[in-house]
């Protein structure tokens, strides 16, 4: 927990992920506060699992997300552009081929 | 192609759980005395769920706004398939038990009875009551009545969750501030003398082996499993006599006369509509 | 000094490729994310909207909250308190779209509770009646899923994801009010005039409840032109009118418009001029309940005060277990 969150009464921002099935990935379903991750995780099951939306819960600090900057999204990402040859679809000698 | 669907974090279903309805439905019919039963674990769950249904728009946070409501929401269930089981034997319907008997008919205990007091005190409230009923279902679970049974199959799973919650909620406020200890201390002083009357074993339990469980064979488990929460947040197991009339008569409670006034209040001014 | 000069010039130069990629987003229909580049005011514009709509949500929880002791069967009792539940949970997901914008949540509470921001003000009438309960889930529910499907699509993707969220769960609020409406309409005498008058007191407000006529509402263009607004309020509102005639017909009951007629040529049902004094005297905090929903708030946010508190601090306790050393 940081300083700032410490020095006040604001329950500090949880990122909430769930798990709608078995075999899925978790996925980010929203937020919400909480004073701890143990009351974090309950407040996004009461939450975020009213309607069986899910079998397992996440729940992360906001501010222990740490992401990419937007304003560099050209530069971050341009290098994926351009490179067909990392897809399959790229390669169209083996059409009609079976199993490849 | 991901396994990954982009909403699956909005994905409903409604689950397969048991239904009122489905009691309902099943052609089970209780016998009088599984009746009586029923109603004294119904009613409990009855009141509760209407107490808890008065936090609504008033809890501490919006988040406890949704968590209370989510146990209330389970309290009721509880009620209407025990209500609706017990009303099996006499041919009523969930609503005409709930609804259209008289304050000396129910058999509530006074606890679930009282006012809501401040969060410390439901709190506390809840912290009794649920590990109370998390001994009652899991042993319930071994009723010859299939249908009890199936009921504390159903409770179980949720009054486990009733339990944490207020086991979590116990420890924050017995040591979280001066204030809220002694909130929390005073919410069980107040509501002490009232614990006993959960394990009375009134009528007609005592001829109900194999069926009910005695409410006296569950003081023991529940009160250690409390206390120790209790000693886990600093705080005081109260030592305070039960109150006398713990008889789940409503003789000697002035508090439930008030809450059937509230909820029945529209229902019996229309005794001959649906709804 | 250079470097200031130099890092001055890069901001100026970063907030115009910002502001350029924040127009290509917007002509493409594509969405703007919360680390993005934004016009000041159009952040503005968002967190007063999303807040306004968490604050309504959250008051709106009181008149229907009003009836859970009271529901008239327990399936009812079950339904309302789901649904109230609900609405607990819509305004913590806009609060949270709200929150990405940079306000904190305690802020857009605190604007609430000392009364400078706004909230619908159809929350501001009373629930008298058990027939309340299906006009507001009807009509007032109703008119809410009318503005809010268009905000599904809206230019800010944390408040069009919250949106779909509300959707999906609103769906059954507007069905479970007219289910009470159709139950009573067929009902004893006495609860088909209860259903009625639900109908007579809630249908005026649900109407109004899309804003003042175009003319009259000047900060919708702007809204408009940054894809968080779709339709106009007279566009959304006509779509409602359209929407329940029928609905109405179904349910048996009538609609208080003399004015309510099928107008052919247009292909829209004409309807009679609203009471916009009566508009302006509620959102003006005039209304029957105006300050009742703000006592009713602000004693629960009071009573809470110290709960909040000791929670903060024993979390704070936890994430520093040397603690307990020093005292030792």
């Amino acid at each position: 927990m940081t300083s700032e969150h410490s020095s006040s009464n604001t329950w500090p921002l949880w990122e909430v992920f769930i798990r709608s099935s078995r075999g899925l990935s978790h996925v980010h379903a929203g937020s919400l506060h909480a004073p701890d991750a143990t009351m974090a995780v309950r407040n996004a099951r009461d939450l975020y699992t009213r309607r069986n939306e899910g079998t397992s819960v996440w729940v992360v600090p906001a501010d222990a997300v740490t992401a990419s900057d937007p304003d560099s999204k050209g530069g971050f990402f341009e290098s994926a552009q351009g490179k067909s040859y990392r897809h399959a679809t790229y390669y169209t000698k083996s059409e009609g081929v079976k199993h490849l | 192609m991901s396994f990954a669907s982009h909403d699956s974090a909005t994905k409903q279903s409604q689950g397969d759980a048991i239904t009122a309805e489905e009691i309902a439905d099943s052609g089970a019919t209780a016998s009088e005395d599984v009746a009586r039963y029923a109603l004294i674990l119904g009613d409990d769950s009855l009141m509760l769920a209407q107490r808890l249904g008065g936090w609504i728009s008033r809890a501490p946070e919006l988040e406890e706004d949704i968590a209370l409501a989510n146990i209330a929401l389970d309290l009721l269930g509880h009620a209407r398939f025990l209500l609706t089981y017990a009303g099996s034997a006499w041919g009523k319907s969930e609503d005409d038990l709930a609804y259209f008997r008289d304050e000396e008919d129910f058999r509530s205990c006074r606890l679930v009875e009282q006012e809501n007091g401040d969060f410390g005190t439901t709190i506390a409230r809840q912290l009794i009551f649920s590990f109370y009923a998390h001994e009652l279902y899991t042993r319930l679970l071994d009723s010859e009545d299939r249908t009890l049974s199936a009921i504390a199959d159903k409770a179980l799973k949720e009054v486990a969750y009733h339990q944490d919650h207020a086991a979590q909620w116990v420890l924050r406020l017995g040591l979280g501030t001066e204030e809220s200890s002694r909130r929390m201390q005073s919410g069980l002083d107040s509501l002490w003398p009232l614990v006993e009357e959960l394990f009375v074993d009134v009528e007609p339990i005592e001829r109900l082996e194999g069926v009910a469980v005695p409410p006296s064979s569950l003081r023991e488990p529940t009160m250690r499993r409390v206390a120790e929460i209790i000693e886990e947040a600093g705080l005081t197991v109260p030592d305070a006599a039960p109150a006398y009339g713990g008889d789940r008569r409503g003789l000697h409670s002035e508090q439930r006369g008030f809450i059937l006034a509230e909820m029945q209040v529209l229902a019996r001014r229309h005794p001959d509509a649906t709804w | 000094m250079s470097a200031d000069v130099t890092s001055l010039q890069d901001a100026r130069e970063d907030a115009q490729a910002g502001e350029a990629r924040f127009e290509q987003l917007i002509a493409d229909d594509s969405r703007v994310e919360p680390r993005d580049w934004m016009p000041e005011k159009y952040r503005k514009t968002l967190v007063r909207q999303v807040s306004q709509h968490a604050h309504s949500e959250i008051i709106g929880m009181q008149p229907e909250g009003n009836w859970i002791t009271r529901a008239p069967s327990l399936k009812r009792k079950a339904i309302l308190m789901a649904k109230v539940q609900d609405e607990a949970g819509h305004g913590l997901y806009l609060y949270s779209a709200a929150e990405t914008l940079g306000t904190p949540r305690d802020e857009m509470y605190d604007q609430l509770y000392t009364g400078r921001a706004k909230y619908s003000s159809i929350f501001n009438y009373p629930a008298r009646t058990w027939a309340d309960i299906g006009a507001i889930g009807w009509l007032v529910d109703g008119a809410a899923i009318c503005n809010q499907v268009p905000l599904c699509r809206a230019s800010y993707g944390p408040y069009g994801r919250a949106m779909v969220r509300i959707c999906k769960e609103e769906s059954f609020h507007q069905r479970q009010g007219w289910e009470i409406l159709h139950t009573l309409a067929h009902g004893t005498e006495a609860q088909k005039q209860m259903a009625q008058d639900a109908v007579d007191r809630f249908y005026g407000p649900a109407l109004q409840m899309f804003g003042p006529p175009d003319a009259d509402s000047p900060n919708s263009q702007q809204s408009m032109a940054w894809n968080i607004k779709r339709f106009s309020n007279d566009e959304l509102r006509q779509r409602f009118v359209d929407m329940i005639v029928p609905q109405a017909e179904a349910l048996g009951l009538t609609l208080p418009d003399p004015d309510l007629k099928w107008n052919e040529e247009r292909g829209h049902y004409d309807f009679g001029e609203l009471d916009w004094d009566e508009f302006f005297t509620v959102l003006k905090g005039g209304g029957p309940c105006s300050r009742q929903r703000m006592d009713h708030y602000r004693r629960a946010r009071d009573e809470g005060a110290w709960v909040r508190e000791a929670a903060a601090a024993y979390a704070r306790r936890e994430a520093a277990p040397q603690a307990g050393l020093v005292g030792a």
